[in-house]
């Protein structure tokens, strides 16, 4: 049987559908699952659409930020109240890709891509899964990104997370070989708050460092109650690769990635150019 | 626009020119910002169907069974093609001017010779449906050795890649394994040299990756004619060979095209052409063939592989006396084009330098990769590459500025280059001279007063010099590859004399190893066949230090050199021509 | 599988055609409507070589859900001229030799004119940022560019 589409108009529909039929896959923006489609990779079973509304909404006003997973790159862009997250979304893609692309997808993205959910890592996001038709649960971002690979049950239909105090003290930086953008070499996000001169709770996440996004938690070792100074930064770069196990393909070999982490690991911290 | 540099070049055109020297609109243009450019699949048909190919997963391998049985009764598939029923199912492209012998299968008969070379085509009412077919062929297959490096594929006991070619070599005129270029004396040359510099070089294949993949349609047509919408960009090349391996007269093709979504060489080799008619021939109606990304990327075939080896004499103020390169181009598991590369290579050297004494032997080796093909100055661009790194070590060595080097050492017009032709419009003095001004690159007065329109083919660099030449590289003696010289062509020699090499033995079936060559080893360690083989892509052989050629062995028999009637003269495009 | 029967429109004109369920609406609009503007590349969102504008946003049909573009207007290349008289990007992509196999450029057309609509002053940098999904594997992008900048000036004028 070739591949059908249902359509859901309620987040709990789509729930409920995902957990009854393993052979259901969901589509949100289409850039990963299509692509399957197109390469003759997903032959058979149901691809669902999700038209609810809610899917899709913003709440970023206050110091709490909720995020539909059906939230576009492009949207993000569009949202005055998430400037912090806007070198981010335009990190991905170019603009037809980020009209498409949403939040939940990327979350599922395979390295060397998922850029923006290592930026939902360093942000401490909560990722909100619904299954069947009970009510969404709450997963830690770096539980979730630990086990996908064993397969997420039930639909995601929301991120929350703690709006940086200061826009300033959350830094991200994609790096690619190919000049505006291209696919990640690495990404790298730190969100570190200050409290008078010294971090606190810094966070720090890498993308393309291992088969998933990945907390760089040498590095936030190395900050935490610290200020950002040249000896900081230091025994931050020392400890850049703790935690790490990048892979090698078509972009860099693993090698590489390794030689030039501490690199772009120092530049973001300094506040260097690229 | 560009200008012609006047102040260099005052005569070189005339600037009264009505089109030449002008701005002029394409006449393609209008339809290109408009969508209406007719590339190949811009073409609506009614009933089309859709060929997709199921491709070996392995580099080398027995095709021990196939069953399309359950493909066959797949939805929407119309017709399975297989090897049996391409009706020249051997082909080389080149065959279309009598050079190289068929070896390429349209679809694999008993054996793979490379990852991702086609065994069977499944022609279906959707692209889907021919994919989900594909999937439903059951192909069984005993791994055998394989062979990645260029090197090690010349070692004797070394799989054989392609049958045609048993030694892993293509055979220039059934006589030679590599093409041959001498020039003066390079060994006595470098005896008098201050300093040689012997460097290894290497390049990777490189995709040419067009935005348009690889792919056609071909429908019948009236008059019992198959229209063919083709992105060749040699159509009537690729008309030709389409012809012969469906077995169709070529006036009963149509072949349609000239819009090309970017081709830079990969789109020479006819991939799909042949399986399209085909497909069409069996099934009445048109059948569209179209590479998706994945396969344009990896299998719709490269800028080959290559590794060089450059050996220099250079005196301390700056001439280069002698060089000779060492090059191995890798076909991958076909010929293709790689033949005429390596033929376009020796004509290059030794780059845009007059040295009085070259010499080359550029090889075209076979491997168990995708077989490559033209790219964009192929055969060229990766020697090229060597020998200006190359140069730039020399100047170094020399202890001079790399930008004067170039021009103390550049061709000029009127110079005898060794492939035997008078060099002209030769400009790289001016070239260097205003990269060096723009680059704001201090360099010598003197270099700056040079020029290439003066004092090319003085005296010695008008002339051919006195030439060596030897019996190295005859098929079936391999012990005489490192054999000595064997003859001398005296000064201003043009015409090399054939001499008529008796068939020997040994060539093709025993393979008898001369005691001093070293003998093939697997890069992997040695695994029972049937095994799956290690990872897709080779590692790249790891880089070790050049090793001098052994020794040569005693004296190889030196063969009469008879004259034969009928000289062959070399020429620029295939190494020999009939005169 | 019946076909599903799909409505949008198309370069502001009705269409109506079938579809399979999971068909993309490049395989639609190439082979179901026989609209040849946006090409094929790489189905994968790489090449931006099937760039339409869906609502007026640029949006890649190779991996757009036919299905989903049910009473949405599709945009392509064919519907950029305004009758006999080219768009101005068109134009200046004529002028300044913006094109040379021709292949990206219905993608880049849409994504610079998804560009300008939003944006008529753009920097050098809006441009470069509005074509970076899309590949030109023939001009070095510089032609692409400059004209993209001269289409914006000619527009600016024309407003004046």
């Amino acid at each position: 049987m070739p591949l059908d589409v249902r359509v859901a108009t309620s987040m709990a529909e789509a729930a409920g559908l995902l957990s009854s039929d393993q052979r259901t896959k969901f589509l949100s923006g289409g850039t990963l699952v299509m692509r399957d489609v197109n390469e003759g990779r997903l032959l058979d079973g149901t691809l669902l659409r999700l038209t609810d509304p809610a899917y899709r909404q913003m709440n970023a006003s206050g110091p709490r930020v909720e995020l539909g997973a059906g939230v576009t790159m492009a949207m993000v862009l569009n949202n005055r109240d998430l400037p912090f997250l806007h070198a981010v979304a335009r990190a991905i893609g170019g603009p037809a890709i980020r009209q498409m692309a949403t939040i939940g997808g990327n979350l599922f993205a395979e390295t060397p891509y998922g850029d923006f959910a290592v930026a939902l890592l360093a942000l401490d996001a909560q990722v909100m899964v619904q299954s069947g038709y009970g009510s969404a649960r709450t997963v830690a971002i770096e539980e979730f990104l630990g086990a996908r690979d064993r397969g997420v049950s039930g639909l995601v239909t929301a991120v929350q997370f703690a709006k940086p105090q200061n826009a300033a003290d959350f830094k991200f930086r994609k790096i690619s070989r190919v000049k505006p953008k291209g696919i990640s070499v690495m990404s790298i996000a730190a969100h570190l708050p200050n409290s008078g001169s010294r971090i606190v709770q810094a966070r720090v996440a890498y993308g393309a460092m291992a088969p998933t996004p990945v907390r760089a938690r040498g590095v936030e070792r190395a900050l935490e109650g610290k200020s950002l100074d040249s000896a900081s930064i230091h025994a931050a770069k020392a400890a850049a690769l703790e935690g790490t196990r990048p892979l090698t393909d078509a972009i860099a070999t693993e090698w590489y990635r390794r030689e030039v982490m501490p690199v772009h690991l120092g530049r973001l911290l300094t506040g260097e150019g690229r | 626009m560009l200008d012609i540099r006047k102040d260099f070049f005052a005569n070189e055109r005339d600037d009264n020119l009505n089109v030449v020297g002008k701005g002029v609109q394409r006449q393609d243009m209008p339809g290109h910002v408009t969508g209406r450019s007719p590339f190949f699949d811009d073409h609506a048909f009614e009933g089309l169907l859709h060929l997709k190919v199921v491709r070996s997963p392995h580099h080398h391998a027995r095709i021990r069974s196939i069953d399309v049985s359950a493909a066959e009764r797949a939805p929407g598939v119309k017709r399975i093609l297989r090897a049996a029923d391409v009706p020249v199912n051997k082909n080389t492209l080149l065959s279309l001017i009598n050079f190289g012998k068929d070896d390429e299968p349209s679809l694999a008969v008993d054996k793979v010779h490379y990852k991702g070379e086609p065994v069977v085509a499944i022609i279906a009412d959707s692209e889907a449906a021919a994919m989900a077919a594909r999937k439903l062929v059951r192909i069984d297959y005993e791994t055998l050795p394989a062979v990645f490096d260029v090197e090690e594929a010349l070692k004797p006991g070394a799989p054989v890649v392609n049958d045609t070619y048993p030694n892993n070599y293509f055979e220039y005129h059934d006589k030679f394994d590599h093409q041959k270029l001498r020039f003066g004396d390079t060994e006595k040359a470098f005896k008098s040299a201050d300093i040689v510099l012997e460097e290894r070089y290497q390049m990777s294949p490189i995709e040419h990756a067009p935005t348009e993949t690889n792919g056609s349609i071909a429908a019948p047509e009236q008059d019992n004619r198959f229209v063919v919408h083709s992105c060749a960009q040699g159509l009537f090349f690729s008309l030709g060979t389409a012809a012969k391996i469906v077995g169709l007269e070529s006036n009963r093709l149509h072949f349609i095209g000239g819009t090309v979504g970017g081709g830079f060489g990969g789109k020479v080799d006819s991939i799909t052409e042949p399986l399209a008619i085909l497909g069409a021939m069996m099934t009445g109606r048109p059948v569209r063939y179209v590479l998706d990304r994945e396969e344009e990327m990896l299998y719709g075939s490269p800028r080959g592989a290559e590794r060089i080896y450059v050996k220099d004499g250079v005196m301390r103020d700056g001439r280069i006396v002698a060089r000779h390169v060492r090059s191995y181009f890798d076909a991958g598991a076909y010929t293709r084009l790689s033949s005429y590369a390596a033929v376009k290579c020796t004509a290059h050297i030794p780059g845009p330098y007059w040295i009085p004494n070259a010499a080359s032997d550029i090889y075209v080796a076979y491997t168990n990769r995708c077989p490559s093909t033209a790219m964009r100055g192929f055969g060229i661009t990766a020697v090229d590459f060597a020998l200006e790194v190359q140069m730039d070590k020399l100047a170094h060595a020399v202890n001079m500025d790399p930008m004067d080097f170039r021009i103390l050492n550049a061709y000029r017009d009127g110079d005898m280059k060794p492939h035997r032709r008078v060099a002209k419009n030769t400009a790289l003095i001016e070239c260097v001279q205003v990269a060096a001004e723009k680059a704001r690159w201090p360099i010598s007065d003197s270099a700056k007063r040079q020029s290439s329109l003066a004092g090319g083919g003085e005296g010695e660099r008008g002339q051919i010099p006195a030439t060596l030449i030897d019996q190295r590289g005859q098929i079936g003696r391999p012990e005489t590859r490192n054999a000595p010289s064997t003859q001398t062509l005296p000064a201003g020699t043009t015409r090399i004399a054939l001499t008529k090499q008796p068939e020997l033995e040994g060539s093709r079936d025993s393979r008898a190893a001369a005691p001093n060559v070293p003998r093939y080893e697997p890069a992997q360690p040695a695994v029972q066949a049937p095994a799956p083989l290690a990872p897709a892509t080779p590692a790249s052989p790891p880089p070790q230090p050049y090793a001098a050629p052994p020794s040569p062995p005693a004296a190889a028999p030196t063969p009469g050199a008879t004259p034969q009637h009928g000289a062959m003269r070399f020429s620029s495009v295939f190494g020999t021509r009939r005169r | 599988m019946a076909k599903i029967p799909v409505q949008f429109r198309l370069n502001n004109s009705d269409r109506a055609t079938f579809a399979e369920a999971a068909d993309n609406l490049l395989t639609t609009l190439r082979r179901g409507l026989n609209e040849f503007g946006p090409k094929y590349g790489c189905g994968q969102g790489a090449c931006g070589v099937c760039t339409v504008l869906i609502d007026g946003e640029p949006q890649l049909a190779c991996l757009t859900l036919t299905v989903a573009c049910e009473g949405r207007h599709v945009e392509t290349v064919s519907g950029m001229a305004d009758g006999p008289n080219m768009h101005p990007l068109q134009n200046a992509f004529m002028d300044n030799f913006a094109a040379q196999c021709g292949f990206c450029t219905p993608g880049m057309l849409m994504a610079a004119r998804a560009l300008l609509d939003r944006n008529p002053n753009p920097t050098r940098e809006d441009v470069v940022e509005a074509i970076a999904g899309n590949i030109c594997r023939c001009t070095g992008y510089e032609p692409i560019i400059a004209a993209i900048l001269a289409a914006a000036g000619a527009r600016g004028e024309k407003r004046a």
